[in-house]
């Protein structure tokens, strides 16, 4: 009786290896289920580009300009972002001047107003080169993103026209980044 | 030499009374400091068949207040790519906390989501991963699609002389200080990061992309 009853737990036993095998053959542990994240969420805060609500937008629209969708960003704040640029940089005077990328405050301001990145999937990611060869490309940790906005605001066609408001001499993270993911610093 | 008026010393317009802080740090009333204020959004290559994704929220952490940081479960973090040029997303991924883990589900079509409300597709593909306490060496995630995912605190790694700035504009200096100080040294963000290859957000060409918080 025993040795019947040690050989049909030790069939027992080894069907239920036999199953553990097979989910371990089928790639790892039990498939993970989803938690509950029913519910309808709103739009609260947005962002493509670095500092382009908080330099272009009165402090009335902000959250009206984090509110509204991208394809609706240009047609409600493009003019207001052209009127921004004309009031801020003298190198902005007319409709002829232009910055380093060739636009107008008109062009400019429209372009900003759509407030998305823009990534190339094909090669280098950047928000400008060191020589501006290439421009909005991505942003990586490491781009000097306020310079290059400084400069395309306050430096005119040659990127020089106002050299004490194009650059803001802070350059670099005060912490080095990682060279593998997550590629962002630890804490302090 | 061309004189200009420091035509910023228009200055109630341009005085960003605000206090603080810029990137996106500092633009949003309505959120700010809570977990749905977005500091910074960055998007690069990683590995050559990759693209990085983060967004920061909460900026301005202080070492002392991090350890109390926490994502809000009602919260959703949106990465949102068009594939076609324009400003309308074709695809999400959706990075939403539950129990002290991060579930980031996606990238996933974005139908139904392209507006200012929205659900969590809840039916996709995830990667999750548990949020890196405080201290602790940084939890990955990864999934069989080549997807890593991370979500915890940092140090903030965005850098300007925005005190400079703000003095600036409100007419009481005319440039910037050379060498400059970073305004952000020393704080920390609560960070959510996601590296997917590239096939999965179109493959070639480019995207235009952002990054939304929604919540419930």
């Amino acid at each position: 009786m025993k040795y019947i009853r040690i050989f049909s737990l030790a069939i027992l036993a080894m069907l239920a290896f036999q199953s553990c095998d097979d989910d371990e053959s089928t790639g790892g542990p039990i498939v993970e289920v989803a938690p509950d994240v029913s519910g309808t969420y709103v739009l609260a805060d947005q962002m493509g580009r670095p500092a382009i609500n908080t330099v272009f937008v009165s402090a009335d629209n902000k959250n009206d300009f984090n509110t509204t969708v991208p394809s609706q960003q240009a047609a409600k704040y493009g003019e207001a972002f052209g009127d921004r640029l004309r009031a801020l940089s003298p190198t902005f005077s007319t409709d002829d001047d232009k910055n380093l990328l060739g636009l107008n405050a008109t062009d400019f301001g429209n372009t900003l107003a759509t407030d998305v990145l823009t990534v190339s999937l094909d090669g280098l990611t950047t928000f400008a080169s060191a020589d501006l060869s290439t421009v909005l490309t991505g942003r990586q940790l490491t781009d000097d993103v306020i310079t290059t906005e400084l400069t395309l605001i306050f430096g005119g066609e040659t990127g020089g026209e106002v050299p004490t408001l194009s650059d803001d001499n802070v350059d670099a993270n005060d912490k080095a980044f990682l060279t593998t993911f997550p590629y962002l610093a630890a804490p302090f | 030499m061309k004189k200009f008026k420091l035509s910023f010393q228009i200055g109630a317009l341009f005085v960003f009374g605000m206090i603080l802080l810029a990137a996106d740090h500092i633009d949003a009333p309505a959120v700010e400091g809570t977990s749905s204020d977005i500091t910074d959004f960055y998007a690069f290559q990683g590995d050559s068949d990759k693209i990085v994704f983060v967004a920061n929220t909460q900026g301005l952490l202080s070492p002392m207040a991090t350890g109390d940081a926490t994502f809000d479960e009602d919260v959703m973090i949106e990465f949102n790519i068009s594939t076609d040029g324009d400003a309308t997303e074709e695809l999400v991924i959706q990075a939403i906390p539950r129990d002290g883990k991060m579930y980031f589900f996606g990238p996933t079509a974005a139908t139904g989501n392209t507006g200012t409300s929205g659900t969590v597709q809840a039916t996709a593909d995830f990667t999750s991963v548990d949020i890196t306490p405080y201290g602790d060496a940084a939890v990955i995630g990864n999934n069989d699609n080549g997807i890593k995912v991370f979500a915890g605190p940092r140090d903030d790694p965005f850098f300007m002389d925005f005190a400079r700035y703000g003095e600036i504009i409100g007419g009481m200096a005319t440039s910037f200080n050379d060498p400059g100080a970073d305004t952000f040294a020393g704080t920390n963000v609560m960070s959510v990061v996601i590296e997917v290859p590239k096939s999965l957000i179109g493959g070639t060409g480019s995207i235009n992309t952002w990054v939304e918080t929604k919540k419930k």
